[in-house]
């Protein structure tokens, strides 16, 4: 990763549907509790047909929790809560007098109040409540919570579709290697919205079930919502902190499959040149890694191309795998910020996630998915794949401390 | 190391995207709002795809590719953009399907064209280019985030050429909500007249501008980018200029000329004037928003015309309003800010 110096991972923060905090994860895990169930939050003629993995709080809750006082999308209010979750977890002695940076991600920013003003808007162009659409901008999200945070010497948003926040995370790494800054809050956050609902339900990739990645009959992904942040510290600050870092991130790549817009390639191209470089960047072989979190969306194209691309950089010593979006759905820019929270966990407990619901190994592949929580395996170095739309693929590895 | 600007394409109000032309025939415009000026996309794009594709996709595949022909280079070692409000046509477009389909039958197109790495995207699916790929949407530092990680990539010789861009469409939508906000001015002005009047509100604009960075010196190189700096709600932004100069070994005597982003807006311009009152005082300031419109990756029109005048050795008039001519231009500051939270500092010379 350009310069040698060794990024650490200090403290942790995430909210889904299987939790509001770490510790409701670990408990979701344990317990093989999905986070799935009918729509709630969303006035949509879906309600009552598609599954949806919402977070477990309403508005009014999450601005209970976070202690915002404003009005503000909940897109903001789930990154305010599992940032601040992270920033606390990681305890960083003198962080007043380090330099700290926020780089978050999201895909569709406040678009849930946009929603609403665009109603108001499209009947009449002088109706609409302008507070609603004033922070529509991905960027006003991270703003917004950097501004709660007390962090102003570095922030930015990454918006790369559903690998947003692997992305924020592989450049909070680089950021902290470049000296720009010693701490860097790292991740991303997208909240449910019609906008997103409606859109991945024209591509026809909703299954009508629960999600079943790496299966046979696997039907589609169910969308998520959440937010999920690292604490990423220097070499310097980690030797400060007092008590050890959860592991470090020790590779991480970005490659674009350049196959199509939306659709990935037959042979995982992308997948697979980002999966290479992770390794190669961080001194592993295959062989070396304990455990893949999959990006594993449910869809037949995802998971087929990841598949395909997972055989080509691992054959013939398959390690132990699963997607965790069979417990909170596709959370789309959170997703890898959450994934890399549970990378981190999976090296911290010495535990591999079970694949929700797996019944039938996919035809064309020669591995499977974990069906259980494995306890028993050494995790030393955990790979996590986040893909999106526009061929952008990202994997990050995470490696003992 | 040093990182060179090696060639630069710009689709704006202006006839800025032919390789030869540098603002020889100012566009005027009456209103609030510039539209940019359509290329002919053919010679970019394969016909069949450009009538899919909404203004900021053509515009941005458009400028990076004249770009890219430009520095005599196929296959960029990574491809990184900035854009605040993405694919604002769209978007636009779908949010209004949902609405007006009430969620029934809607194509597919507009949604999947809506996320704002689609520029990115499309350009290395053009290109077949797997290397690093990214997209900043911060605001009015979208463009200025997405310099800064083209930077680093070449710092930590990741790679020796990166394909760096800043996009922005406006679509009716968006102009009636931000002049609903209060950003434009409420009647309509000529843009050439845009810092004659001392009143509320800018005008708005668009566009896309890339740039192609590289290690590699050459005599072809149009110019050098020292630094590039962003800072947040600075205390003291005379402080924080004169600091980014002492950093790069430079004093204010030694810029031959700022360029800003004053943008027509009094509340805005009043930094600017302080500095010119100050720090400024007694060097050549030039303006650009009058040609291309205030919009949150204006920078990146700002370093397509820095990048030239440095190659070229000459200023236009028009950015001017009555400040000195400066000869030959070496050395070159500029200084924006967004919205009075985002300011942003680039310093370019010659090579």
């Amino acid at each position: 990763m350009g310069t040698h110096s060794t990024v650490y991972i200090a403290g942790l923060g995430v909210i889904s549907a299987i939790g509001n905090n770490v510790a409701e994860h670990l408990d979701a895990f344990k317990n093989e509790r999905a986070g799935m169930a009918g729509i709630t939050l969303i006035d949509t003629i879906h309600k009552g047909k598609l599954p949806v993995a919402e977070v477990k709080l309403t508005n009014e809750e999450l601005v209970a929790k976070s202690g915002f006082t404003e009005h503000n999308s909940r897109t903001a209010l789930l990154s305010l809560v599992a940032a601040r979750e992270a920033i606390s977890d990681a305890n960083i002695p003198g962080i007043d007098n380090l330099r700290v940076g926020f780089v978050s991600a999201n895909t569709v920013g406040g678009m849930d109040k946009s929603e609403d003003f665009f109603v108001k808007f499209l009947a009449d162009n002088s109706k609409g409540k302008l507070r609603d659409v004033y922070d529509h901008e991905c960027g006003s999200m991270t703003e917004i919570v950097a501004d709660q945070l007390g962090i102003t010497d570095f922030m930015t948003t990454i918006s790369t579709a559903c690998s947003s926040s692997a992305n924020a995370i592989f450049y909070g790494a680089r950021l902290i290697k470049s000296d720009i800054v010693d701490v860097v809050v790292a991740g991303g956050v997208d909240s449910l919205t019609k906008f997103t609902l409606n859109g991945f339900n024209t591509l026809m990739i909703l299954d009508e079930a629960f999600c079943k990645p790496f299966d046979d009959n696997r039907k589609g992904l169910n969308l998520g919502e959440g937010a999920g942040y690292v604490v990423l510290v220097s070499e310097k600050v980690a030797a400060t902190l007092s008590k050890p870092a959860y592991c470090k991130l020790s590779g991480c790549n970005n490659s674009n499959d350049a196959y199509h817009q939306t659709a990935s390639s037959p042979d995982g191209t992308g997948s697979y040149m980002a999966m290479q470089g992770a390794l190669k960047k961080s001194g592993l072989q295959p062989a070396d890694i304990s455990y893949i979190n999959l990006h594993g969306t449910g869809t037949p194209n995802n998971d087929s191309a990841e598949g395909t691309a997972v055989k080509r950089v691992f054959d013939p010593h398959y390690p132990p795998m699963s997607s965790t979006k069979s417990f909170t759905g596709h959370t789309l820019g959170a997703s890898g910020g959450i994934e890399a929270v549970f990378s981190a966990l999976a090296i911290r407990h010495q535990i591999i996630y079970p694949n929700l619901r797996f019944t039938t190994r996919m035809h064309e592949l020669p591995f499977e998915p974990e069906a259980h929580l494995l306890t028993d395996k050494p995790v030393k170095h955990v790979m996590s794949n986040s893909f999106g739309f526009g061929g952008n693929c990202t994997s990050l590895i995470f490696s003992e401390a | 190391m040093k990182i060179y600007i090696r060639s630069s394409a710009c689709v704006s109000a202006q006839n800025t995207l032919a390789a030869g032309n540098f603002l020889d025939d100012i566009v005027e415009y009456t209103g609030t709002r510039l539209p940019v000026i359509q290329p002919d996309y053919k010679k970019y794009i394969d016909p069949k795809l450009i009538r899919r594709m909404s203004r900021v996709i053509k515009m941005g595949v458009a400028a990076a590719k004249e770009c890219l022909d430009q520095a005599g280079i196929d296959m960029p070692g990574a491809i990184i953009t900035g854009t605040a409000f993405g694919c604002m046509e769209d978007t636009v477009t779908f949010l209004t399907r949902i609405i007006e389909y009430q969620e029934e039958l809607l194509p597919p197109t507009a949604f999947i064209q809506s996320t704002h790495n689609t520029v990115a995207a499309q350009i290395a699916l053009m290109l077949k280019c797997h290397n690093y790929n990214s997209t900043f949407v911060h605001k009015g530092m979208s463009f200025e985030s997405a310099l800064f990680d083209a930077v680093m990539l070449l710092k930590e010789e990741e790679t020796d050429n990166v394909l760096v861009g800043g996009t922005e469409e406006m679509v009716d939508t968006s102009f009636i909500v931000l002049t609903r906000l209060g950003l434009y001015k409420r009647s309509p002005i000529s843009n050439l007249q845009l810092f004659d009047e001392e009143s509320k509100g800018t005008i708005g604009g668009e566009g896309a501008a890339f740039g192609l960075l590289s290690v590699n010196a050459s005599a072809n190189n149009m110019a050098e980018l020292v630094a590039v700096k962003t800072l947040y709600k600075p205390k003291d932004v005379t402080v924080s200029i004169a600091d980014f100069l002492n950093a790069n070994g430079l004093a204010i005597a030694d810029i031959d000329l700022v360029l800003t982003g004053k943008n027509g807006d009094i509340k805005n311009d009043d930094v600017y004037k302080s500095l010119k009152d100050t720090l400024f005082k007694d060097t050549t300031t030039a303006n650009y928003k009058h040609l291309c419109g205030e919009y949150p990756t204006s920078s990146s029109f700002a370093l397509w015309l820095a990048a030239n005048m440095i190659k070229r050795q000459s200023i236009p008039d028009v950015l001017l309003q009555g400040e000195q001519k400066v000869q030959s231009p070496k050395t070159i500051l500029y200084y924006n800010h967004y919205q009075g939270k985002y300011h942003s500092l680039m310093l370019l010379s010659a090579i």
